[in-house]
């Protein structure tokens, strides 16, 4: 084992949720609180308000990484992945605890920050090469391998508010990609371009593992950790579950789907039947793997899974897909109503790729027993379908949902 | 953030924020090249896509003080120490426009920046230093325009020009602090985005730029002194018409940019940390 790249000492973020929800503050918040204040401190004083206000993003996370390792950093959305990255990159600042790193960190929290649209490919690479912390040098001695890497040598002194978005983030990427950084810190960016730049990045970022250099990756894509990591460590709500092998982790994340726990409030679900149909955890799985954000260009399969407490000759069941509050689709489970069984039950539902168009979804979820004996949850869950920026497909169609269809043209 | 980064191998301590700080300039000069890009980038970018592109440099100021002329020089017959006052007023409108420009874009500028703010690293006070890189630019230009100006209206150079350069620091010195305090209240209070321009208006009429300091009565010229452009403003006009310099206000000038600069860096410092969360 060599040295540590990063040490991590009781690490936590609080956030004052009246401060992170309330962004403009005004000065009439200012006043209005100054008066209120000593109305809430005798009601704090009585022992009310307490936690109620104050959120822990991220807490009493201790870990450590060696140099060269590659780590793979995976949870559920908020579970503080983010805030954990955020910290390390020094965007924010911690509520408590330390953290520790040897050498030069660089975060891609996001491809394309400070980019100007005004300005041309060239001189964008210069900007953002120096806001990510590289000097002239460096940018002019990597200026080649980055504009051919990202394959817009033709556009170079083009503004890159003519780019295509593929080529925006693919001159993003290579940028960021380039950068001469003993730890790499990477949120999701593998989440763009079309599937061989995906791939490119992918052996980019594994290339930069193998030269020793030491990564942490945040992503959605299992397959991705799978194929880049040496070690995982899983967040769940602020906290740090587990940090060990890939297959446990990815494991361990995984159930953290399908367990009741992590599933839907049953307070969202309304209805006669409510007590007797209950409705659990809904997941999304591209390629077998559960994914929490969905790629559209690859086939995708919803599980529903819920409960029943006694038998029902018929129930039809549905899940219906809204965009802005529109309704913009329904799927049933059978194609008639059909007999549930007392116990659990799991609705598979399959759907081609190109349907999800880039963007959130809400989904809401009932059943219809007999006329009068229904459930409904209305915005139990939503989703969110990557920008698939550069794909084939995506670009030309629109619409809030894809319709499956075949086309010529006869001349 | 507080982190200390040494050169030979780096190692960053990342912990919670103490108190007030100082600024970390070890760290700014390691990032020195970032602020020169940023400043450019706003130059460069000032006129792409306008017709007339960098003639607006000359342009704004030349129709600024023709307006002026007009109003505060003919119909109003605002007193000009005997110069003409077209060079009266367009040499104190060259440090005010500065003035201006540079406290409302960097008292914006944070707010302006907040996908970079919160998505990358880096020291934060670049972000309304380098805000000031066109108006910079513009300074130079009008400048020229001023001394040929001077050669029309044929008003001698004198070698008080020279005086023009140990201002120029004093007026960026006065404008930064300013636009520094401005741009972190402003990611706390947008109220700011509101207050500036008026700040900046009124400022205006409380520094002697379209009348001379000599029209306001002496009892009340300790008010004007109080104020730090007024050094700023007459000093730049006497270096320019070659006149005896005014010390009071000179001095008063420097004393205030001294503290407000040290306020202006003690309070960035003690909020920076915070911006990412509330911007």
């Amino acid at each position: 084992m060599t040295r540590s790249a990063i040490v991590v000492e009781s690490l936590g973020k609080e956030y004052a949720v009246g401060v992170a929800e309330r962004q403009n503050v005004t000065f009439y918040d200012v006043v209005s609180d100054w008066v209120r204040a000593p109305l809430e401190r005798i009601r704090k004083f009585a022992g009310r308000v307490e936690e109620a206000d104050r959120f822990w993003a991220l807490r009493d996370v201790s870990f450590d990484v060696a140099e060269g390792e590659a780590i793979g950093v995976i949870g559920r959305n908020g579970a503080g992945k983010s805030t954990l990255l955020k910290i390390l990159s020094r965007i924010t600042a911690p509520t408590v605890g330390r953290a520790t790193i040897r050498g030069r960190l660089a975060s891609l929290l996001e491809v394309g920050t400070g980019f100007h649209p005004e300005l041309t490919g060239r001189e964008n690479i210069y900007l953002n090469g120096a806001i990510m912390g590289m000097t002239r040098r460096e940018v002019i001695e990597k200026f080649d391998e980055i504009v051919s890497f990202a394959g817009v040598e033709q556009f170079i002194d083009t503004p890159v508010k003519r780019y295509s978005s593929g080529m925006y983030v693919r001159l993003a990427f290579a940028v960021a990609a380039h950068l001469e950084a003993d730890v790499l810190v990477v949120d999701e960016v593998l989440a763009v371009g079309d599937a061989a730049f995906q791939r490119k990045s992918l052996n980019k970022m594994s290339d930069v593992a193998k030269r020793g250099r030491t990564v942490l990756l945040v992503s959605h894509n299992l397959g991705a950790i799978r194929n880049l990591c040496t070690r995982t460590l899983v967040f769940e709500s602020g906290t740090l579950r587990f940090a060990g092998g890939v297959t446990e982790g990815v494991a361990l994340y995984e159930r953290s789907f399908a367990s009741a726990g992590a599933g839907f409030e049953h307070t969202q679900f309304r209805g006669p039947l409510a007590e007797q149909v209950g409705f659990d955890s809904l997941v999304f799985r591209q390629g077998g793997e559960i994914v929490d954000i969905v790629d559209p260009l690859l086939p995708a399969t919803i599980e529903l899974h819920g409960h029943a407490t006694r038998t029902f000759p018929t129930v039809d069941l549905k899940i219906a897909f809204f965009r802005d509050g529109v309704q913009v689709a329904s799927c049933h489970d059978t194609p008639a109503e059909a007999r549930m069984s007392e116990g659990e039950f799991t609705s598979r539902f399959d759907f081609p790729p190109d349907v999800f168009r880039p963007g959130r979804y809400m989904i809401g979820m009932g059943a219809v027993a007999a006329v009068g004996t229904w459930v409904w949850g209305q915005d139990v869950v939503a989703f969110d379908v990557s920008e698939n920026r550069g794909g084939r497909s995506a670009d030309r169609s629109e619409g809030l949902i894809g319709l499956p269809y075949r086309s010529e043209r006869v001349q | 953030m507080p982190a200390e980064t040494s050169a030979h191998e780096r190692v960053t301590v990342i912990e919670p924020p103490a108190g007030w700080r100082l600024l970390n300039w070890r760290e700014m000069w390691g990032y020195r090249e970032l602020l020169w890009v940023l400043a450019t980038r706003d130059v460069k970018v000032r006129y792409k896509q306008t017709v007339l592109g960098a003639a607006w440099a000359i342009l704004r100021p030349l129709l600024t003080m023709a307006i002026f002329t007009v109003i505060f020089g003919r119909l109003a017959k605002v007193p000009s120490d005997g110069y003409p006052y077209s060079i009266f007023v367009y040499a104190g409108l060259l440090p005010w426009t500065f003035f201006a420009s540079a406290v409302s874009a960097s008292g914006q500028s944070l707010v302006g920046s907040a996908p970079l703010v919160s998505k990358v690293y880096f020291p934060r006070l670049f972000i309304p230093l380098s805000s000031i890189g066109s108006g910079l630019a513009d300074l130079l230009v009008s400048t020229v325009i001023l001394l040929l100006m001077m050669m029309w209206y044929r008003v001698g150079w004198t070698p008080r020009l020279a005086a023009t350069i140990p201002l120029l620091a004093l007026l960026i010195v006065i404008s930064l602090a300013v636009g520094t305090i401005l741009s972190a209240a402003t990611v706390a209070y947008r109220d700011f985005t509101h207050i500036t321009p008026f700040i900046v208006q009124i400022w205006m009429y409380a520094t002697p730029v379209v009348f001379p300091l000599s029209l306001v009565p002496q009892r009340w010229r300790w008010v004007f002194y109080l104020n730090p452009m007024t050094g700023v403003i007459e000093g730049f006009r006497s270096a320019f018409l070659g006149r005896p310099f005014d010390w009071i206000a000179l001095g008063s000038s420097t004393s205030a940019a001294i503290v407000l600069m040290a306020v202006g860096a003690s309070y960035f410092g003690r909020v920076e940390r915070r911006f990412a969360d509330i911007i």
